[in-house]
């Protein structure tokens, strides 16, 4: 069954739509990201423009967020303190990301950087948590094994401005999740996703906040960074196609929800080493297509250069 | 309005450019309008008509006009960056050819065939201003690459044998459009050709647009982005909302 796409301008299977929005619903719910790492170059092979592609995303990130939040609220597994921070911080620098963005567009290379910038992202992340998540699931095993400290103390703790997190457990400085905030605000401008693929690491690792009150809070912050990116982008580009978001967020949304029942089943350290294969996987598909020599060295473009 | 004023000029310049010759075909389209509604998945018109005496027919489909650009990839470090581009203006968005045999037997003299842009070899392409790293005798690549893209989209297109004649006057011609299709006017040219000479040609007005929830959705977004962006962002808050509660009673 086709349906006709009034913004992308072009007719998709509406069950390939919804199968896309089902799977990349399961992982939103199960991780806590948006998924639209996986989404928008998913989105961009089956022939929607990558600018309608990017748009539309931040879109249907909204509704699976919204979703996904909710189930998360109900086990009270979202820290609002924090999410607010990290969304201050989030607004901040996703306009800067924005600026950037049409500043690289101006140079003519945004393609490529968006291209490079995932792969270099989505490698060193993946990598890491690879690594760290292997690393503890072989210690667990390991009987009378020495138990880790809650968090190692560094310099981070020793900046001003400290706050308690009561749903984190934490008693730091807000100058971190202002600056994770705001890095990750950029980056999302600038790639076309809600941020959670480095949100969710940067408030394990850099913030070292449990696992459980990660997933709600990365969500609850996302919500508010994509619908700004959703008004941003149908109000200077009209890019964003509410046919296709409705079709995604349909399977998104049922998606999400059993992502999130799994979640809540599988360990922690177990969910780690899934995600980061799974981003290792986006990675290295992306590199293949920067490296690989492409069918037809020329290709159309619009108006513009 | 607008529209009416370029179906006009279309008439005006098809009238002042056709052969002064007597008519010795009669042809029309099955339909004028291809109405884009959400179940579009690409159209089928049919050009049919009548002609006098032996000859062969050839059917021309132009789009309207776009400026495009296109790049040349070159590999940086083991990695393919777009550099070197062309742009080009008054490029046609769409052009196909049916023709009842190849049209380089119908009309071997090049001339006539660039009189009338009939051939992707015949179309005058116009560069734009603007280029990075294209030599002059490069361009011709260029030229080859961008209706090469072209096909590969299904945007131009070139059929020999599609057209049938029945009883040596009455042919038939059916032109396939496909989902990709850009909204616009689009003139359908039908050329009775005889011993290398075009006989007569008439030129028919065709017009692709969205109808329907297309129309208003893309219309919505055209107008008034901002209130679109934000009636997007609520219909999305909704619908995880929506989804939540289905899966809490359940």
């Amino acid at each position: 069954m086709q349906i006709y796409l009034p913004i992308a301008e072009l007719s998709v299977n509406v069950f390939i739509l919804l199968g896309l929005g089902g799977g990349v619903g399961v992982l939103s719910g199960l991780f806590g990201v948006g998924g639209g790492f996986l989404m928008t170059p998913l989105l961009i092979f089956i022939g929607i423009p990558p600018a309608v592609a990017v748009a539309t995303e931040a879109n249907q990130i909204v509704a699976s967020s919204v979703s996904g939040v909710l189930a998360h609220w109900k086990r009270g597994n979202v820290d609002v303190k924090m999410g607010s921070l990290l969304l201050i911080g989030g607004i901040v620098g996703s306009t800067v990301g924005v600026w950037l963005f049409k500043l690289l567009r101006e140079l003519g290379q945004v393609d490529l950087f968006v291209s490079l910038a995932y792969v270099v992202f989505l490698g060193a992340i993946g990598g890491l948590m690879f690594v760290e998540s292997t690393r503890s699931i072989l210690r667990s095993r390991r009987p009378g094994a020495r138990r880790r400290k809650l968090h190692q103390h560094t310099w981070m703790h020793g900046l001003p401005f400290k706050m308690r997190f009561r749903k984190s457990k934490l008693y730091i400085s807000a100058i971190l999740p202002l600056t994770v905030g705001l890095f990750v605000g950029v980056l999302s401008a600038m790639m076309g996703v809600g941020g959670g693929f480095v949100m969710v690491p940067a408030m394990i690792y850099l913030l070292g906040m449990p696992t459980a009150v990660v997933v709600g809070t990365s969500l609850f912050q996302i919500i508010f960074v994509t619908a700004n990116a959703t008004i941003l982008q149908a109000s200077i580009n009209q890019t964003v196609d509410v046919v296709l978001a409705l079709l995604l967020l349909v399977g998104g949304v049922i998606g999400a929800q059993v992502g999130a029942i799994f979640g809540s089943r599988l360990p922690g350290e177990k969910l780690r080493v899934l995600l980061a294969l799974m981003v290792l996987g986006v990675c290295a598909w992306l590199l293949v297509g920067l490296i690989a020599t492409p069918d037809d060295l020329f290709s159309l473009g619009g108006g513009g250069h | 309005m607008r529209r009416l004023l370029v179906l006009l000029a279309i008439f005006a310049g098809v009238f002042a450019g056709s052969p002064a010759r007597a008519d010795t075909m009669i042809a029309d389209l099955s339909s004028h309008l291809i109405a884009i509604n959400s179940s579009f998945d690409g159209d089928d018109v049919l050009m049919f008509g009548a002609v006098e005496g032996r000859g062969d027919v050839i059917v021309v489909v132009r789009g309207p006009e776009e400026n495009l650009t296109i790049r040349r990839k070159e590999r940086v470090g083991g990695i393919w960056v777009n550099n070197a581009y062309q742009t080009f203006n008054d490029v046609p968005v769409f052009y196909a050819i049916s023709a009842t045999r190849p049209i380089e037997e119908l009309l071997p003299d090049a001339l006539d065939r660039k009189r009338h842009a009939i051939g992707f070899d015949q179309i005058a392409f116009k560069t734009g201003a603007e280029n990075r790293n294209v030599a002059s005798d490069d361009v011709g690549t260029y030229i080859e690459a961008l209706v090469r893209n072209k096909q590969r989209i299904g945007l131009y297109r070139y059929a020999v044998g599609d057209i049938s004649i029945a009883s040596g006057r009455l042919f038939r011609a059916p032109l396939h459009f496909p989902a990709n299709v850009p909204e616009g006017i689009y003139r359908v040219e039908v050329y009775h050709v005889r011993n290398g000479d075009i006989l007569s040609a008439e030129i028919t007005p065709l017009s692709i647009s969205k109808v329907g929830l297309e129309f208003e959705v893309y219309d919505f977004a055209t107008r008034n982005g901002l209130a679109y962006g934000i009636l997007a962002v609520i219909i999305a808050c909704f619908a995880g909302w929506l989804g939540n509660i289905a899966f809490r009673k359940s």
